[in-house]
């Protein structure tokens, strides 16, 4: 890929074969993960009969889908509990959502991709979600360096996160552009 | 009719706050690029890019910032739509 441009109220970019199938996997892993978190909290009798769904009230375990999931309180853990119960199943929603427009607008043999400006909010999101997800496992730090060293056994992984920064930042650049 | 009279402000140091009990915090990470914090404040709060960029900028220096305020319920929706895009946020009951 060489980044994104504006065309009208589009942005388009092309993208190879291999670079559209690592991404349309790396945005399944993460409808996996939150798939994972919603089995954890089978529906109760209540929310069968209302309708009104409530999610957990503590935090993942998982530090990648604690990352996805933040607290909404950092000291208070009643507060944070109450309103993550209340808001955790529609950002699992959100989430999952712009991962299906990645998997639906991302062509899975590459070739170019023409985006919308909703959509392409969209991919930013889910962009950013598996780059939280892959800097997560990477322990990646603001002076992260472009390559590690040979024996380090994140190198491979790391290369993508960086292509996955790339990605996000010419996206950002097509869209806020004139 | 009253003239106008000098009102007294409270001093304020971030853009967009005023005297409400309830702020929604970003707190710096190392994986959210500034471009996209830029983006996602002018996106969600109808910023500036001049306003957000300061805020992005505060976020990377100083470790976090205020990016809204208001009553508890304006600012629980502010930070589940700061979720939803990534942004690592919390809210604070601003005594």
């Amino acid at each position: 890929m060489r980044g994104w441009r504006r065309s009208g109220d589009q942005v388009v970019a092309s993208i190879e074969r291999n670079e559209a199938q690592l991404l349309r996997g790396l945005v399944g892993q993460i409808r996996q993960i939150l798939a994972a978190r919603v089995a954890e909290s089978p529906v109760d009798e209540l929310s069968a009969i209302t309708g009104i769904r409530a999610g957990p009230t503590t935090p993942p375990q998982d530090r990648v889908l604690a990352r996805l999931l933040p607290e909404f309180h950092r000291d208070d853990a009643t507060l944070a509990g109450g309103l993550r119960a209340l808001h955790e199943p529609e950002l699992i929603d959100a989430k999952d959502g712009v991962a299906a427009v990645v998997l639906r607008t991302c062509p899975a043999d590459g070739g170019k991709v023409r985006l919308t400006m909703d959509e392409a909010q969209a991919w930013l999101s889910a962009l950013n979600d598996v780059r939280l997800a892959l800097g997560t496992v990477l322990e990646v730090t603001e002076d992260l360096p472009d390559e590690l060293p040979p024996t380090d056994p994140r190198g491979p992984y790391l290369g993508v996160y960086h292509w996955l920064t790339y990605v996000q930042e010419s996206l950002v650049h097509a869209v806020s552009g004139p | 009719m009253t003239s106008p009279v000098e009102l007294e402000r409270p001093e304020v140091d971030q853009v967009g706050v005023e005297d409400s009990p309830w702020v929604a915090i970003v707190w710096n990470d190392p994986v959210n690029l500034m471009s996209y914090v830029t983006y996602v404040l002018q996106k969600l709060f109808g910023y500036s890019r001049e306003v957000a960029t300061k805020l992005m900028l505060d976020v990377h220096h100083k470790g976090r910032a205020v990016v809204s305020s208001g009553g508890r319920d304006k600012i629980e929706v502010d930070v589940a739509r700061l979720h939803a895009a990534g942004l690592w946020a919390t809210m604070q009951h601003d005594k």
